[in-house]
């Protein structure tokens, strides 16, 4: 594979700036409304409930540089968890009673310690969920067995592939991503995951490959499951269909096509309050690679940490989960791409 | 540049009602229905819309139909052969009436 291209923290981009970016998010409000002022308008709040999946992010380290990567991954980025904040995380998992861990990155395979902490974690007979990008597995021989490995941990995995041919997906994910997404579907497929009855379960993550907004996601995972079966006998069990928020590189491409203002226009009128009670905000609860605690994945990258009362980011090491719930979400415009349409959520979308 | 079309009033084709609000209705539910799942799917539908679209040239058609295609998963190569039939029947429309100018050309002529 070609070499990626730089982070836009490598290149020293101005939007690499999490206060850029919300600087830009702040500004549109003159073309749409407030998040938080749509939600008080459809009588709505939005306030976390008792956590119950723990996402885990374990760095910013990639062997992809995708261009709608709300991360900013990249194998240019030295950001990864150390052991030790792994173990907060397990000791936050021992006196919480949580047992659903969702592990993502950047690569997460590439954390010297994942492995690690994928058997921590089924030792204490969590649910995992891996966010696996698919070319890791055929990046390097280090990683071949990495299928057999999450099988022995019956770990659930969650890959990327924002469309069944490779001109679409090679786009977004950089030249040769497709083919070698293909191969390692193939070998996840070899090991029994996404087959009938092996209790193996593979999930494709479905994002539009530009300005638009995801269809429905029956739809789009009935025509997935038709053409990767046909063209490379490949099968799986859902697709997740997420939206593009408007952070990061997504952001970056936005401003550089001239497309901001008419995305976010898109996003505020597909705006459904149905999908509120139903945010992963409320139940999941994000942790950096530095053991910060955040609402989501999306305001991790955005660096709006959970804080106490007077203002002071909590840390998973100095937290229980009763302490959180209750707690009201951090808000920004960013929000308005989980609640468009059919909304969207690290396990697709959550309204009919 | 002034032109006749501008993009921002495809977002508002509602506004039609102010002069009829009785038929715009009506119309807008018409529309509703007809591209709701049915014997065709909606995705279906979409891709028809596409190739209608191009048939009648219509830009703010074009502009929507291209977006909801790819929204409902088609690829590029897809949408691009729908094009090619509404161009295939748009070509062949006009070639077909060449049978009429033959029978013409017969008729006038000394055989």
């Amino acid at each position: 594979m070609p070499t990626p291209m730089a982070t836009l923290a490598r290149q020293q981009h101005p939007l690499a700036s999490t206060e850029v970016q919300l600087k830009y998010l702040d500004e549109v409000t003159g073309v749409v409304p407030p998040f938080a002022h749509q939600l008080q308008s459809a009588g709505l709040d939005l306030k976390a409930l008792a956590p119950e999946i723990l996402q885990i992010n374990v760095g910013k380290l990639c062997n992809q540089t995708c261009r709608h990567c709300h991360v900013d991954a990249g194998p240019d980025r030295r950001e990864v968890m150390s052991r030790e904040t792994m173990e907060q995380c397990l000791r936050f998992l021992d006196r919480s009673g949580m047992r659903i861990v969702d592990i993502t990155g950047g690569a997460p395979e590439m954390n010297p310690h994942y492995r690690w902490l994928v058997t921590e974690c089924h030792s204490r007979n969590c649910r995992v969920m891996t966010r696996c990008n698919l070319t890791i597995i055929v990046a390097a021989p280090r990683f071949r067995d990495l299928p057999e490995f999450f099988a022995k941990h019956q770990v659930e995995v969650i890959c990327s592939l924002p469309f069944y041919e490779a001109s679409r997906t090679d786009r977004q994910r950089g030249a040769g991503v497709f083919d070698a997404s293909i191969e390692a579907l193939k070998v996840l497929n070899q090991q029994g995951y996404g087959q009938p009855n092996t209790g193996l379960l593979l999930h494709l993550v479905y994002n539009p490959v530009g300005a638009f907004l995801s269809g429905p996601q029956h739809v789009l995972e009935q025509q997935f499951k038709k053409e990767l079966h046909q063209r490379f006998g490949i099968v799986f069990n859902n697709l997740y269909v997420i939206n593009n928020l408007p952070i990061s590189r997504f952001l970056a491409f936005l401003l550089q096509s001239g497309q901001f203002e008419e995305y976010m226009k898109k996003l505020v009128a597909a705006f459904n309050p149905a999908t509120v009670p139903a945010l992963m905000c409320r139940t999941t609860l994000s942790v950096g690679w530095d053991g910060y605690l955040y609402d989501c994945d999306f305001n991790q990258m955005l660096d709006l940490k959970i804080t106490n009362s007077n203002g002071t980011p909590i840390h998973i090491s100095d937290v229980t989960p009763e302490q959180l719930e209750g707690r009201a979400i951090r808000l920004s415009q960013h929000c308005y791409g989980c609640t468009a349409g059919a909304g969207s959520s690290c396990g697709g979308q959550l309204v009919q | 540049m002034k032109t006749y079309y501008n993009p921002d009033d495809l977002a508002r084709f509602s506004e039609i009602s102010q002069y009829d609000k009785e038929l715009a209705d009506k119309f807008f539910k018409w529309y509703q229905e007809v591209f709701a799942e049915g014997a065709l799917s909606a995705r279906e539908k979409s891709l028809i819309a596409l190739a209608v679209a191009h048939a009648l040239q219509c830009p703010y058609c074009i502009h929507a139909y291209t977006e909801d295609a790819l929204a409902k998963g088609y690829s590029e190569e897809q949408m691009m052969e729908a094009v090619h039939v509404a161009a295939a029947i748009r070509g062949g429309a006009s070639l077909v009436h060449a049978t009429q100018m033959m029978n013409r050309i017969n008729q006038l002529s000394i055989s």
